[in-house]
């Protein structure tokens, strides 16, 4: 049952890396530290880093008005692309894709 | 003092007088004493002395009695120092414990002088003569007399050298003495001078300094951060109301304690043993949906937001704007077999994937797409036999009906993990014997069973209850078996095969059966044997019948012969019939409209029709596919202004329909727009009513 969801999970990653557009995934765990990567190290990690503390001052944010509300994901959308960053249970996934304008 | 002695003189007054009396030679003293009695007795006038013979007391005179007075009191004297202690105790280690010290010394030293005079004869006094130190008699006491004038110090007693900065005392004296002393130095060495105080320092080597040090490890610190928010409250107080929830089970259940401890702890291990992806699956999900709703962000506008204002100038057409296209890899070279939308999820709908083609027959898929996510379908099963028909259950729309190109039919359920359906009918569960062209989910029957509908080849109309574990069948209609009025008397021969069938929405008995006759056959569930009515609808097989969503009398049938009929179920002929020059696949009423209807044909094109606008001719004719594409069948979304449209190479085109498409009767000025279906049925009432006239003038 693990063992079906994780390749479920890991077809679905690989399906939003086929996208067009994307220019990369990052999985981040509980501690902090990337555990799967498309992009090389340092771009990996300094990602990893900023976006953790971001989503965790927004979901500081949401709950304090609401303490019953929970942040769902994050939406940062830049001159150059947009990252996508989804939370849950304390893991972190960031996607970076490039709007096709 | 002398009142005092004269007191105590006159204690023992009588006594001393007696003395003087007895004729003693008496001192001048006693005499003097005497006098100064006999002058008391004579009374010179002295006021103190008028009571001669009383006692003089002191004021605090102890005050005694005669026999006391008289008492003797011996008083000894000894040697015993009354300030020394008496109880003086030792620690004997012998016997482990305080022991009293018997004797103690007695001597109270009040007065030391150490002195320094030196027996001519004794020890020391020979050794310093024997050095040479010891000046001669004359100077012997001459320091024998010195030392009256010094301090009498006892520290030193014997100096090597004379000092020279003594007393001052005897500075006078001991500036003669270092003259002689000094003359007589070759022959008698200069006398040490014990008595003169000196000090002597000496400094002892000081031991270099090392500093030896020793550092421990630091314990290890971890910075501890933390904000008190509203929301870390809130989750500290929820996380207590869930022990106390659980303590309040635990003493509820204490035999199931220990198996949910156990299954806990299981838990728990594969938790921390999987840092993994698995967490991730919800957000992956979402994800997947966002970079695609990034990529199709157009689509997803039109979808929402567009409406074509090109509609205005076009007059009564309207257009088809095509939206996402849904496609599978692995569902290459099935065609769409059915479509269906769910009504809970309005944005999830159902494919059917199998083949038509009788040589074709292979394995099938039933797939689930949502519009939010065109690249992947949501739910994918794949079926050993192609799957012709299916339906969602309208309430629980987890349960999807299936029929099979083999005859079977399913009932799979999209809340239970796994690819197998969750009921499958067997060839002892009464399955087709042919393959089953239409499902259809009913009310729940009076027991709260789920139940639905088949139709198939084989002539039979089944009934499916869902019964625990159990697929139920009972045949509700033999098309063979059937004996219809016609006109001519002929029997029907033979199996007819139904293809077709759809359940009135108001009359629940009620039900329309089309067969590859091209009949249409009325029945009623309750009877078994006969039809109600019976339509002689088409030239080539029925291949969909719809009921019309609001009015109650009007349904539609379409045909591989080109052709499109509407009727009204109390007529024999039908109201209206429309030839699309292909064939066509399928026919869906506008769950917006009584009079729009769509359908599609086997070159690729949707036809769409308002009765209300143009009652001879489409009002819009689209091709959305490749040429050489077959569609399949046609779905209305029941919110969203979409139709999906399946084809022959399994990809299903979804498409926004124009504003044309989609009018509703407009009102007189100033009128208030009247809404909902009764407007619908009136208007299609209208129609028929138009159409009746003539009929009723020309019959």
């Amino acid at each position: 049952m693990a063992e079906t969801e994780h390749a479920g999970v890991e077809e679905t990653l690989k399906r939003i890396e086929a996208q067009k557009g994307v220019i990369g995934t990052i999985v981040v765990n509980a501690e902090g530290i990337p555990i799967r990567t498309t992009l090389d190290n340092s771009t990996t990690i300094q990602y990893a880093k900023l976006f953790r503390l971001l989503t965790m001052k927004a979901r500081s944010t949401v709950r304090d008005i609401d303490p019953q509300n929970d942040l769902t994901f994050l939406r940062v959308r830049s001159k150059k692309h947009e990252i996508l960053v989804a939370p849950e249970h304390d893991f972190l996934l960031i996607v970076i894709q490039n709007p096709c304008e | 003092m002398s009142n005092n002695n004269a007191a105590a003189t006159m204690k023992k007054g009588l006594p001393a007088q007696k003395a003087a009396l007895l004729g003693a030679k008496t001192t001048k003293a006693a005499a003097k004493k005497k006098d100064e009695e006999e002058g008391v007795d004579n009374g010179d006038g002295w006021d103190d002395w008028s009571h001669g013979k009383a006692l003089i007391k002191p004021p605090d005179q102890l005050e005694l009695t005669e026999t006391e007075l008289n008492e003797k009191i011996t008083r000894i004297l000894t040697t015993n120092n009354p300030h020394a202690p008496q109880n003086i105790v030792h620690y004997s280690f012998k016997e482990r414990s305080y022991k009293p010290t018997s004797v103690v010394d007695q001597m109270a030293v009040l007065f030391v002088l150490e002195g320094s005079l030196l027996h001519q004869d004794c020890d020391e006094a020979r050794r310093l003569r024997a050095k040479g130190d010891l000046p001669k008699e004359t100077a012997t006491v001459e320091t024998g007399t010195e030392p009256d004038e010094e301090k009498p110090d006892t520290l030193v007693r014997a100096l090597a050298t004379p000092v020279e900065d003594g007393g001052e005392v005897d500075e006078a004296g001991e500036e003669d003495r270092p003259d002689s002393v000094a003359s007589k130095a070759d022959m008698e060495p200069k006398a040490t001078n014990p008595f003169n105080f000196s000090e002597r320092a000496s400094q002892t080597l000081n031991n270099p300094l090392r500093e030896r040090s020793c550092q421990t490890e630091p314990p290890p610190r971890s910075i501890f951060a933390a904000t008190a928010n509203q929301w870390e409250i809130y989750d500290a107080y929820v996380e207590e109301l869930q022990k106390q929830e659980k303590n309040k089970e635990k003493q509820k259940a204490a035999a199931s304690k220990k198996d949910t401890d156990k299954s806990k702890k299981k838990t728990m291990l594969m938790e921390t043993q999987n840092d993994d992806i698995t967490k991730v699956r919800k957000s992956a999900k979402i994800l997947e949906r966002m970079v695609h709703q990034n990529i199709f962000d157009d689509i997803a506008q039109d979808f929402k937001y567009f409406e074509d204002a090109s509609d205005a100038f076009r007059g009564q057409e309207g257009t088809l704007l095509p939206l996402w296209k849904f496609q599978y890899d692995k569902a290459k070279g099935l065609s769409v077999t059915a479509l269906c939308w769910n009504k809970k999820y309005q944005d999830l709908f159902a494919v059917g994937m199998g083949s038509y083609d009788f040589s074709k027959q292979g394995r099938g898929m039933l797939l689930h797409y949502t519009l939010k996510n065109s690249a992947f379908p949501e739910y994918i099963y794949p079926t050993d036999s192609g799957v012709l028909c299916l339906d969602i259950h309208e309430q629980h729309s987890y349960l999807v009906a299936v029929g099979f190109y083999d005859g079977c039919v399913a009932v799979y359920s999209l809340k239970k993990k796994g690819l197998e359906p969750v009921y499958k009918s067997t060839a002892k569960t009464g399955k087709h014997t042919d393959p089953v062209w239409q499902v259809r989910w009913q009310r729940d029957d009076m027991d709260n069973n789920h139940n639905f509908y088949s139709v198939s080849s084989d002539g039979r109309v089944v009934s499916w209850t869902l019964v625990k574990n159990e697929l139920v069948f009972t045949d509700i209609i033999r098309l063979n078996g059937a004996v219809s009025e016609v006109p001519e008397g002929a029997q029907q021969p033979g199996i007819t095969c139904g293809t077709s069938f759809d359940f009135h929405k108001q009359i629940d008995y009620l039900f329309l059966v089309g067969t590859e006759d091209g009949l249409i056959h009325k029945c009623s569930k309750t009877y078994s044997s006969q039809f109600l009515e019976t339509y002689e609808a088409h030239s080539m097989a029925v291949d969909a019948i719809k009921w019309n969503h609001f009015h109650p009398k009007v349904f539609i049938s379409c045909s591989p012969d080109w052709t499109v009929k509407i009727w009204d179920h109390t007529i024999n002929t039908p109201m209206f019939t429309f030839d699309l020059n292909a064939a066509v696949g399928d026919v869906a009423w506008a769950p917006y409209s009584s009079t729009v209807f769509a359908a599609v044909t086997t070159d690729g094109t949707v036809h769409v029709f308002d009765l209300n606008v143009n009652k001879y001719e489409a009002i819009c004719q689209q091709s959305v596919v490749a040429k050489k594409t077959k569609l399949t069948h046609i779905e209305f979304n029941p919110i969203y202004p979409i139709i999906t449209v399946g084809d022959d190479r399994g990809h299903v085109s979804s498409l926004k329909l124009s504003p044309n498409l989609r009018k509703k009767p407009k009102g007189k000025k100033g009128q208030v727009q009247p809404k909902g279906p009764e407007v619908e049925v009136a208007k299609m009432e209208e129609l028929l009513s138009l159409l009746r006239e003539p009929e009723q003038s020309t019959a």
